[in-house]
């Protein structure tokens, strides 16, 4: 060694602060972009927030030609389709995540479970090619006529317009099951963590007690998880509430409500996807930054509350 | 603690289990279903032209999506080039500085929310952070926007994996003389190789079949890319706008190009999963 040991250390603590503060740097940049995104969309917004007001989210009319934009027609939609989405595969996550850890031989849950995990890697707009030329028309065909038939057949059931007009497959319903397929393997995988926090010890007692496997499931490892199995599923609501291009591809991009699941509707993310790259007016591109905005804090809202909730969960059941 | 018979009782859980046996035969059917069609249209739509041709006009037969998979990957790698790094380094503030701290706890509570926020609104800000003050789309900003989507899953992966290295493993470096940035980049990165890699491959694979983000940020273009400077031909913009398109040249287009990402993610996926895997085995 050449250098004294003076040098050396002296070189080492400014080498150490340097790399210390680059990489505080960057921990600090993913807040400041976060907090970026609020500044950046408001300030875009504004044009559309001081014309329109809170009537914005009252009026459904939207006429590029007019130039008149209101939000509720998008919100609907999304809202609408979310709900579809989260009925299905709320139940459907649950029984899977209970077949992974509870039911299923643990060579068959480890393969059921990486084809699962597997559903969640495919492209959103993957769904979409497959929603647009084989699952709408499979809806179109076979799945929505009997809907409606069946559902129009029982009586006071038939007073609610639910299933109105002609199934094209291009609607709300598809929509909803195609994203339904999207968010399951994200609530199941974090309600199978869930089901793994629960102590064996737990379960193992009810086993003793002579129950079946449903029964501990039910009175047992649900009961001890039921607030992550909550968390788990407001995860997925923020997932699906923004999901794009798969929408977009079936929700046939219609700006007006109606009570049919079987009609085109529209969601923020699909209005969005179809119509920025057309929007040349600056109340028009506004408006839909401001879309954009609700979407944001919405999903952001979800997301905070959702890990906020797991948090606890995982602190309260001890691990973590 | 039961007043029904155990024949009952025994029955209900029966049907329990194979209502929650058909129920992962739903999400297993639904993956077969749609990787079967995407195989059999796409391989009836691919050929050797789909992959060095460009995209042709409507009617004219023929083309290809060689210049999409050529932009698609220059976005991917400039993506990779700005997020990889500062997601690696946000990652090692998190594991071996900021563990217990206020902002460590900060960033990795919103790098948790980020990873949630919708796609296509980090396309609208980089949008409204770019492309509006630059007055035309540009391929950079569509590799901003990827990079942005990047970064959380970088950084959450890297802190796990960093954290799982012993401490004695630090302990041993900075006894023996070595620097901070030494010890971290010398002999933790060495322990947690699988799985940092294991994480830029999972961000890179997420990234790759991205649509949203890019639609108004790099948009596409007919045309070979010859910088990031203009609008930047795509694979998965270019399979949105084909299979919107009524020609069945373009639909054909479409399925070619799915295909291609399809196998292009999935792959990436699963090879980080055996890495990661084969990492922890060690």
């Amino acid at each position: 060694m050449t250098r004294s040991l003076r040098g050396r250390t002296g070189g080492a603590q400014r080498a150490d602060a340097l790399f210390r503060a680059l990489a505080a740097g960057c921990a600090v940049l993913i807040l400041a972009v976060m907090a970026a995104f609020f500044v950046r969309l408001v300030l875009s917004a504004e044009l559309s927030i001081r014309h329109f007001g809170w009537k914005f989210f009252a009026t459904t009319n939207w006429d590029p030609n007019a130039l008149e934009f209101g939000a509720l027609s998008s919100i609907y939609g999304t809202l609408a389709s979310t709900v579809i989405a989260m009925a299905i595969a709320t139940p459907l996550s649950l029984a899977i995540a209970l077949f992974l850890t509870e039911m299923a031989h643990p060579a068959v849950a480890k393969v059921a479970g990486n084809a699962i995990e597997l559903l969640a890697a495919i492209p959103s707009i993957i769904f979409g090619m497959w929603g647009l030329f084989v699952f709408a028309p499979f809806m179109a065909a076979h799945v929505e006529p009997v809907l409606a038939k069946t559902w129009n057949a029982v009586p006071l059931l038939n007073l609610i317009p639910l299933f109105r007009g002609t199934p094209r497959g291009i609607d709300l319903l598809t929509s909803g099951v195609i994203l339904a397929l999207m968010v399951l393997p994200f609530i199941s995988s974090v309600m199978r963590d869930v089901f793994l926090m629960v102590p064996a010890v737990v379960k193992e007692s009810a086993y003793g007690m002579g129950a079946t496997t449903w029964e501990v499931t039910r009175r047992v490892t649900v009961r001890y998880g039921v607030y992550g199995l909550v968390g788990a599923c407001f995860l997925g609501l923020g997932r699906a509430i923004g999901e794009t291009m798969a929408v977009t591809f079936v929700i046939g991009n219609s700006h007006r409500i109606s009570a049919s699941l079987l009609d085109p509707a529209t969601s923020i993310a699909s209005t969005l996807a179809n119509e920025f790259a057309e929007a040349s007016d600056p109340l028009y591109l506004s408006s839909l930054v401001q879309l954009g905005l609700v979407l944001f804090l919405i999903a952001f809202a979800l997301q905070v509350v959702a890990h906020l909730w797991l948090k606890r969960v995982a602190k309260s059941m001890g691990t973590l | 603690m039961n007043r029904r018979s155990l024949r009952g009782r025994k029955t209900r859980d029966l049907a329990v289990r194979t209502l929650s046996a058909l129920a992962a035969c739903v999400g297993i059917f639904a993956l077969g279903w749609i990787l079967w069609v995407v195989i059999q249209r796409g391989a009836a739509a691919i050929n050797w032209e789909m992959f060095v041709k460009s995209v042709t006009p409507p009617g004219v037969a023929g083309g290809g999506v060689g210049n999409a998979l050529l932009g698609s990957a220059m976005l991917v790698g400039v993506a990779a080039l700005f997020g990889v790094p500062v997601g690696i380094l946000a990652g090692v503030y998190l594991a071996e500085f900021g563990r217990h701290t206020r902002l460590g706890a900060m960033v990795r509570f919103s790098a948790n929310v980020m990873m949630g926020i919708p796609s296509i609104i980090v396309g609208l800000f980089v949008f409204a952070l770019i492309v509006a003050p630059m007055q035309h789309y540009s391929g950079w900003a569509g590799a901003v926007a990827l990079a942005i989507l990047m970064v959380p899953v970088v950084s959450r992966t890297t802190e796990d994996m960093l954290a799982l290295v012993p401490n004695s493993l630090r302990e041993s470096a900075l006894a023996l003389g070595a620097p901070r940035w030494k010890a971290t980049v010398q002999v933790v990165f060495r322990a947690a190789k699988a799985g940092l890699l294991t994480g830029v491959l999972l961000a890179v694979a997420r990234v790759s079949g991205e649509t949203a983000p890019l639609l108004f940020t790099s948009l596409n273009s007919p045309y070979w890319p010859q910088s990031l400077n203009g609008p930047t031909a795509n694979l998965t913009v270019t399979i949105f706008n084909c299979a919107m398109s009524p020609y069945p040249d373009w639909q054909r287009l479409a399925w070619g190009a799915s295909l291609i990402v399809t196998v292009g993610v999935l792959a990436l996926n699963v090879s980080s999963r055996f890495m990661l895997k084969r990492g922890s085995g060690d």
